[in-house]
C-alpha cells in the first residue's frame, strides 16, 4: 500500500496545486514511499476504542461575544497584495 | 566582559543600576553581529536603526523612571512570527518582501515589556526541518563548530544566542524545534505547554502542536521571557485562560531538588543513541539525585509510534494550512495565465523541496482512502502517546532525557534523507503531540559539542521543569561556557 506510483503522486500533487517537474516527480515519488513504509508501523498498533485526538488540552468551543472592533483597514488589509484595484484584491478570472 | 555576552537578568541588573545604557548594550550586540555573522548566518534580516531607535526610546522612558522587565533588552526574532512593519519571510521565498502589518501577540508583549528587536532570525522555511538547511536563504552554522548544523528549525535564534548576537531570542516548536537547537548549540529553550503562548500571528505550520518559546543563555532568562508572552489571549482560541505564575520567583522556591520525583523514561534511552550523549545526560541525572531528586524509572511505551505519527499529523495540518499561499492576498505571485496555474505554479516557485515534500505527505494522508488508515490512526496513536504521558505525571513531577540521540552533526550530512532528518527529532515530537511543555539545558559535551539535557512537565507544569533546569544549572557551569568564535 505504501509504495507510490507515478498517478498517485501527479494525483496528490494537483490535490496539493503544485506544477511539479518530471525531476520533482521522480524524487518525491521515493521519498514519500519509503516514508509512508515507515509510517505503516502506525498500522500495527491496536486502536480498538481509542478516540482520536482533536485537541491535545481538553478545550472545547470558545465563544466570545458577536461584537464590533476596529479592524485592519483597507489599504493596510491590501498593502502586500501582488495586484489589487478598486480596494480589492485582483485576479485572474473565475469564470471564463 | 562584553556587554553583549551579559545574560537577560544580568543587563537587566546593570540598566536598573544606571551602570550601562540600552544603546550601549544594543551597540555592543550590533558589533557583535558586524563581527561573527558572516561566519554564524543566524539572521535572514537585521534592523540595526530600528534596534538603536527603540534602544533609546528604551533609555529615555527609564530615564522618566519607568521600569519594565524586558527594558532595553535586545533580542532576535525567529522569522516564522509576525512583526508589524519588519518583513517577515519564515524563510520562504514565497514570502520574500512581505511587511505584515499587524504584530504577533508574543512579539506584542515583548513590546509592552521595552524589548529592543535586532532582527529576524533564520530558520527551516516554514520551521520544516531540524537543521535550519531548509532555509530558502542561507543555512546558518554552529557558533560551537561552524562545520556543524546549529539544529532546527529555530536554528537563527539559538546560534545569535549562542554566539552573543541577541541577549535572547522567540523561536517557535512544533515538533522540537525550540529543544533541539537549543540542545546542538549549548544555550536553553523551553518549550510550553499548548495553549500557554498565543498563537495569534505565528505563521501557522502544525495549528495543533505550535508553541512560540524562548531561547536563553540561561533558565532565568527563559523564565523572564516567558513572564512576558505566557497568558491568555482572546485573538487564540486554543490558548489557555489559566493564571500566569510569576516564573522569576517560582523557579527560587523549594529547597534544592528535594521529595521531587524524577522519572527516567525507558524508551527515551533509545539503540542508536551517541554513547558521549547518554553517559553524559546519566551524569547530569546523577547529578540532580545529588541535589535530593528521587530518580524514578518510568515507560512511556507508545514513544516508538512518536515519529510516524507526528509527521502524519503536522504534514496534514500544514497541507491546510499553506493552502493559503496561493499568490493573491500577499507574497509571489507566479502568473499562470489563468486563475488554477496561477495557483499551481506560484506556489512550485515559492515553495522549497521540503515544504512541498510536506505538502505532499500531508494531502496524501488526508485525501480520500487514506484518511481513516494515515490521518485518523495517527490521531488514535497520539491520543495513546498523551495517555503514556497521563500516567507516567502520575508518579513523577517531571522527566528527564536527552534532547536528542546525537550531538550536532555536520552540514549536509542529512539533507538529502528526509526520514534519518526527522528521525533526529525522535525524542521531542510526543510532548507536542501530547500538548505538554519541555526545556532543553546544557548538560556536557560530547566530542566537544553540547549536550542538551531535556526536562518534561505535564500540562502548565513550566514551574516543575524550570524550577529543575535552575537548581541544576545553579550547580553546574556548563552554561557558563560561551561558544569561542
Amino acid at each position: 500500500m505504501a509504495k507510490l506510483n507515478r498517478e498517485e503522486v501527479e494525483r496528490i500533487a494537483e490535490l496539493a496545486k503544485l506544477t511539479l517537474s518530471d525531476a520533482e516527480k521522480d524524487m518525491f515519488q521515493e521519498q514519500l514511499s519509503n516514508i509512508l513504509e515507515y509510517a505503516e508501523m502506525l498500522q500495527q498498533v491496536d486502536t480498538t476504542g481509542i478516540p482520536p485526538t482533536t485537541s491535545a488540552l481538553p478545550l472545547n468551543n470558545v465563544m466570545r461575544p458577536d461584537e464590533l472592533a476596529l479592524s485592519l483597514p483597507n489599504d493596510e488589509a491590501l498593502s502586500n497584495a501582488p495586484d489589487a484595484e478598486d480596494g480589492s484584491f485582483k485576479v485572474r478570472a473565475v469564470l471564463d | 566582559m562584553e556587554l553583549y555576552s551579559l545574560t537577560i537578568h544580568e543587563a537587566q541588573e546593570k540598566l536598573r543600576q544606571g551602570e550601562i545604557s540600552s544603546v550601549e548594550l544594543t551597540e555592543s550586540v550590533l558589533e557583535r553581529i558586524d563581527a561573527v555573522e558572516a561566519k554564524v548566518g543566524a539572521y535572514i534580516s537585521l534592523q540595526p536603526e530600528l534596534a538603536v531607535r527603540m534602544a533609546e526610546m528604551a533609555d529615555e522612558r527609564r530615564a522618566v523612571g519607568e521600569d519594565r522587565p524586558l527594558l532595553g533588552i535586545p533580542l532576535g526574532i525567529k522569522d516564522t512570527i509576525i512583526t508589524h512593519g519588519v518583513p517577515t519571510t519564515a524563510a520562504s521565498k514565497i514570502l520574500d518582501g512581505f511587511v505584515p502589518p499587524f504584530d504577533a501577540t508574543a512579539i506584542d508583549r515583548l513590546r509592552q515589556a521595552g524589548a529592543v528587536f535586532v532582527g529576524k532570525t533564520n530558520c527551516d522555511e516554514f520551521a520544516m526541518g531540524s537543521s535550519t538547511e531548509y532555509s530558502a536563504f542561507h543555512p546558518t552554522r554552529n557558533p560551537r563548530n561552524l562545520n556543524c548544523v546549529p539544529g532546527g528549525s529555530s536554528g537563527g535564534s539559538a546560534a545569535a544566542v549562542g554566539a552573543g548576537e541577541a541577549l535572547g531570542s522567540l523561536g517557535s516548536d512544533t515538533g522540537g524545534s525550540v529543544r533541539l537547537p537549543a540542545s546542538f548549540c549549548g544555550v536553553v529553550g523551553l518549550k510550553p505547554t499548548y495553549g500557554r503562548v498565543s498563537r495569534y500571528g505565528l505563521i501557522a505550520f502544525g495549528s495543533s502542536l505550535d508553541q512560540v518559546g524562548p531561547i536563553t543563555k540561561d533558565v532565568e532568562d527563559a523564565a523572564i521571557l516567558l513572564n512576558a508572552i505566557a497568558g491568555h489571549d482572546a485573538r487564540d482560541s486554543t490558548s489557555l485562560n489559566a493564571p500566569v505564575p510569576n516564573y522569576v520567583d517560582e523557579i527560587k522556591q523549594g529547597d534544592g531538588l528535594k521529595g521531587i520525583k524524577v522519572g527516567i523514561p525507558q524508551e527515551y534511552f533509545t539503540e542508536g543513541m551517541e554513547p558521549g550523549v547518554a553517559q553524559t545526560v546519566r551524569a547530569a541525572i546523577d547529578h540532580l539525585a545529588d541535589l535530593g531528586a528521587e530518580p524514578v524509572e518510568v515507560s512511556l511505551p507508545n514513544t516508538g509510534y512518536g515519529i510516524p505519527a507526528y509527521y502524519i499529523v503536522a504534514t496534514a495540518e500544514a497541507s491546510a494550512n499553506l493552502s493559503r499561499y496561493d499568490g493573491v492576498r500577499f507574497g509571489l505571485r507566479q502568473d499562470g495565465g489563468d486563475m488554477w496555474n496561477t495557483f499551481s505554479q506560484t506556489r512550485e516557485a515559492g515553495f522549497g523541496p521540503e515544504v512541498k515534500r510536506r505538502i505532499m505527505l500531508g494531502t496524501y494522508a488526508l485525501s480520500a482512502g487514506y484518511y481513516d488508515a494515515y490521518y485518523l490512526q495517527a490521531q488514535k496513536v497520539r491520543t495513546l502517546l498523551r495517555q503514556d504521558f497521563e500516567r507516567a505525571f502520575e508518579k513523577v513531577d517531571v522527566m528527564v532525557s536527552p534532547v536528542a540521540p546525537m550531538v550536532a552533526f555536520e552540514i549536509n550530512a542529512k539533507v538529502d534523507d528526509p526520514l534519518q532528518m526527522y528521525l533526529t527529532d525522535v525524542l521531542t515530537v510526543s510532548l507536542n503531540l501530547a500538548g505538554v511543555c519541555g526545556i532543553s539545558i546544557p548538560c556536557g559535551f560530547s566530542e566537544g559539542m553540547p549536550v542538551g539535557l531535556q526536562i518534561i512537565g505535564p500540562a502548565l507544569g513550566e514551574s516543575a521543569i524550570l524550577r529543575t533546569a535552575y537548581q541544576y544549572e545553579q550547580t553546574t557551569d556548563w552554561h557558563k561556557q560561551p561558544a569561542e568564535l
